[in-house]
């Protein structure tokens, strides 16, 4: 096997098998994370609880795994829902000039609102809680992923094959399905791959704000939003731990992303 | 000028997801390019004149595998001679008309070109405009935009920026594509002015019938390999001063000469 | 016959690329049209294959107008293969979009069965060319408009190409426009040739010239 083929699978079986491993752990916690010794309350890293425990007795890593897990799930849905938004926004557009100029309308007025601001609004009608963030990161983040598609889809119906697809006679569902869509798939794909991280990060500032999940939900943004109040006294890990999970979850993700997406532009 | 020494060269394709096997696209080629000389090398698409090109340039991709001897002006021609040359001696204009930057008007392209071979900041502006003037490039053409000029302004663009190097060997890739006759012979000619002035001229192209008034030898060349280098006022009547059947295959399927090829009846004659 | 009468072409807020364009073009008949770049060539071929909707005057074959939906009789052929065809199908999948062509036919244009499976990027241009034509010979299809098609190409591609051109329209009597600057080319495939210029045609200055050079003599030798 070649080398820079070698070192891409060898990083993307890393990357799958460290997410796997951490959610199947998750998924095997069962009560941990929720289980408070109140006779070990803020203990540093040691032997018995390998990450620590927060103010409230509770394992420190348990609470990372099941807040991954959380987090991943928050994340991949606002993603996805987000570019399945942004894809049919900008195939719509490309009905008419008319549709269009209703979709350019609305993706520039929603683009020029403060996205944070229009997080809360639309959390914040929604009454809060997982769904909600689910909702207001897919409605606040589909434009700019949505302005991106449409310029690739109004290069792509002045290709020339595309003219020559129709001449043969193909429909146009045809020529959406078969020619639309496989080549705007990879700018999808990254636009999904960027949304993730934004998504989860967004979840944690509406979870810190108290919009977005509730506190006993372990997920990332309520234990980075609880280490905030312990900073200053020195307990470290109740943010680093965390932290760190956080940021291993979005590199592994993206690596995963990449590799796919360089597997289908490769073609 | 230039040597270049039984040159081969490999690049690597993935015949399946994982394995990765290496393919000769140029095998054995050797020809020389002399000062005041446009020298053809003519082939099909895929006959490896544009890698050629690259290889002299030193542009080739990262994974490549290269053998043979390139000598310019006597001194072998290594990659780090080609960095230091690069712009200043030896100059490339590319095929592809995206080789302009698409934010930038073409009388600072040119000018940038200038003091990328040397100029003073303060000379540039002033041999930058000689050269656009030379090409023919008005007020007009020298503040457009990249986008804004037809095929055959934007080939002159690129043209000027290998004449403000002053470079000693130019090579152009292709040239000729796509531009109509006028625009055509106006670019071929700037390249015999080229020589004519001295410089070692590489011509690489698909286009026999319009390289040959303007060029001293040809190449030919077919899958990677050489096939024969032959003076340009060999290619006349049938053919017959040429060495090799394909050389006088190719020119005897120009339509201006049989229109036929060897392995099929004459094309029916209807003018 | 493929009628196209008073076509007019512009964008908006510039003068119009074809002012009042008119041409026929018979079954088996080769017709050359040649002009200077920008003169509106490319988009005359368009609008006669239907790509392009005209502002005024129409495209008719046998009378009736270029249907909306289902094959068009008229199919336009590109200069430059590598844009005509989808990048992430194969070979097979690009023909078969538009009909599956015999062995025979297949093996006249010197297409290989090997190249079925493989992508577009790794056919030359001018087996990728010879795709493009193949593909552009349906049933049904009674026209085509080769805009450039062998520019690119060297001699003897070249000259392959339209001997596989010339055989099945010969056969089927399909009608050919050809688009080139290439003055020698028209002369040898084309009994009629009209020139583009300032948006209107007109039949070439010098009718059925000679190519600037004689055939065997050298270039080089002028």
């Amino acid at each position: 096997m070649s080398q820079p083929r070698l070192s891409a699978l060898l990083s993307t079986a890393l990357a799958g098998l460290l997410l796997a491993s951490a959610l199947i752990a998750a998924a095997g916690l069962g009560d941990t994370p929720r289980q408070m010794h109140f006779d070990a309350r803020l203990t540093p890293p040691n032997l018995d609880f390998w990450f620590g425990t927060d103010a409230l007795g509770r394992d420190v890593a348990a609470r990372t795994l099941a807040g991954l897990t959380l987090s991943f799930w928050v994340g991949s849905l606002a993603a996805l829902f987000g570019t399945l938004i942004a894809l049919g926004m900008a195939l719509t557009a490309m009905l008419g000039p008319r549709w269009d100029a209703l979709v350019s309308l609305v993706i520039d007025t929603l683009l020029s609102v403060p996205h944070l601001l229009l997080l809360l609004m639309i959390a914040f009608a929604l009454g809060g809680g997982t769904h909600a963030v689910i909702i207001a990161v897919a409605l606040s983040h589909w434009p700019s992923l949505a302005r991106v598609l449409r310029a690739e889809l109004l290069h792509l119906r002045q290709a020339p094959y595309v003219q020559i697809s129709q001449a043969l006679g193909k429909s146009r569902g045809f020529i959406v399905r078969h020619h639309w869509i496989p080549q705007v798939l990879p700018h999808c794909l990254v636009g999904a791959l960027l949304l993730f991280p934004h998504a989860v990060l967004h979840e944690a500032a509406l979870s810190f704000l108290g919009v977005g999940l509730s506190a006993e939900q372990p997920a990332i943004g309520v234990l980075l939003g609880e280490s905030m109040r312990h900073v200053s006294g020195g307990d470290w890990w109740l943010g680093v731990f965390p932290g760190a999970g956080l940021l291993l979850m979005v590199l592994c993700i993206q690596r995963l992303g990449e590799t796919l997406r360089r597997a289908w532009a490769a073609r | 000028m230039l040597q270049i020494d039984d040159l081969s060269l490999q690049l690597p394709y993935y015949a399946s997801w994982w394995r990765r096997q290496w393919a000769e696209v140029l095998a054995g080629v050797s020809l020389d390019v002399r000062p005041g000389e446009v020298h053809a090398v003519i082939g099909a698409s895929g006959a490896g004149k544009s890698l050629l090109a690259h290889a002299l340039m030193g542009l080739l991709p990262a994974p490549h595998r290269q053998a043979g001897h390139l000598t310019f002006k006597g001194q072998p021609l290594t990659a780090a001679r080609q960095r230091q040359l690069r712009g200043r001696e030896l100059a490339l204009i590319p095929q592809s008309l995206s080789a302009l930057d698409p934010l930038v008007r073409s009388q600072r392209q040119v000018r940038w070109a200038a003091q990328r071979a040397g100029h003073t900041a303060a000379r540039a502006p002033h041999t930058a405009n000689q050269a656009l003037a030379h090409y023919q490039l008005d007020e007009r053409a020298q503040q457009a935009f990249p986008h804004q000029l037809s095929g055959g302004m934007a080939r002159r663009v690129l043209t000027a920026m290998a004449h403000v190097s002053s470079a000693q060997l130019v090579i152009a890739d292709e040239p000729s594509v796509g531009l109509d006759p006028q625009q055509r012979d106006r670019v071929l000619n700037a390249l015999a002015a080229l020589a004519r002035e001295g410089k070692a001229v590489l011509l690489i192209s698909h286009d026999l019938r319009h390289a040959l008034p303007i060029a001293q030898r040809v190449t030919i060349m077919r899958q990677g390999r050489c096939l024969e280098t032959a003076p340009a006022a060999a290619f006349e009547g049938d053919g017959h001063a040429l060495t090799t059947r394909y050389a006088q295959a190719l020119w005897r399927a120009l339509p201006d000469n049989h229109f036929t090829s060897p392995v099929t009846q004459p094309a029916p004659h209807v003018a | 016959m493929l009628d196209a009468s008073g076509l007019r072409y512009g964008v908006a807020g510039q003068p119009a690329v074809l002012d009042d364009v008119s041409l026929t073009l018979d079954a088996g008949e080769w017709l050359g049209l040649d002009g200077v770049s920008g003169a509106g060539k490319s988009t005359l071929g368009h609008l006669l294959a239907g790509h392009l909707t005209p502002q005024a005057g129409t495209v008719t074959v046998d009378g009736a107008p270029l249907p909306r939906r289902g094959l068009r009789p008229v199919q336009w052929l590109p200069q430059s293969p590598e844009l005509a065809v989808n990048p992430r199908w194969r070979v097979k999948q690009i023909l078969e979009e538009a009909w599956t062509p015999p062995d025979a036919l297949r093996d006249a244009f010197g297409i290989e069965p090997a190249w079925m499976n493989r992508f577009p990027q790794a056919l030359s241009g001018g087996e990728l060319q010879r795709v493009c034509v193949l593909r552009a010979l349906a049933p049904g299809v009674r026209y085509l408009v080769a805009d450039e098609i062998s520019s690119m190409l060297d001699p003897l591609t070249q000259l392959a190409l339209w001997q596989g051109l010339r055989r099945v329209a010969d056969e089927r009597q399909l009608g050919v426009l050809v688009i080139s600057h290439d003055a020698a080319l028209l002369n040898r495939l084309c009994s009629r040739r009209l020139t583009l210029s300032d948006g209107r045609l007109r039949p070439p200055k010098r009718y059925g010239a000679p190519p600037a050079t004689a055939p065997g003599q050298s270039p080089a030798s002028r």
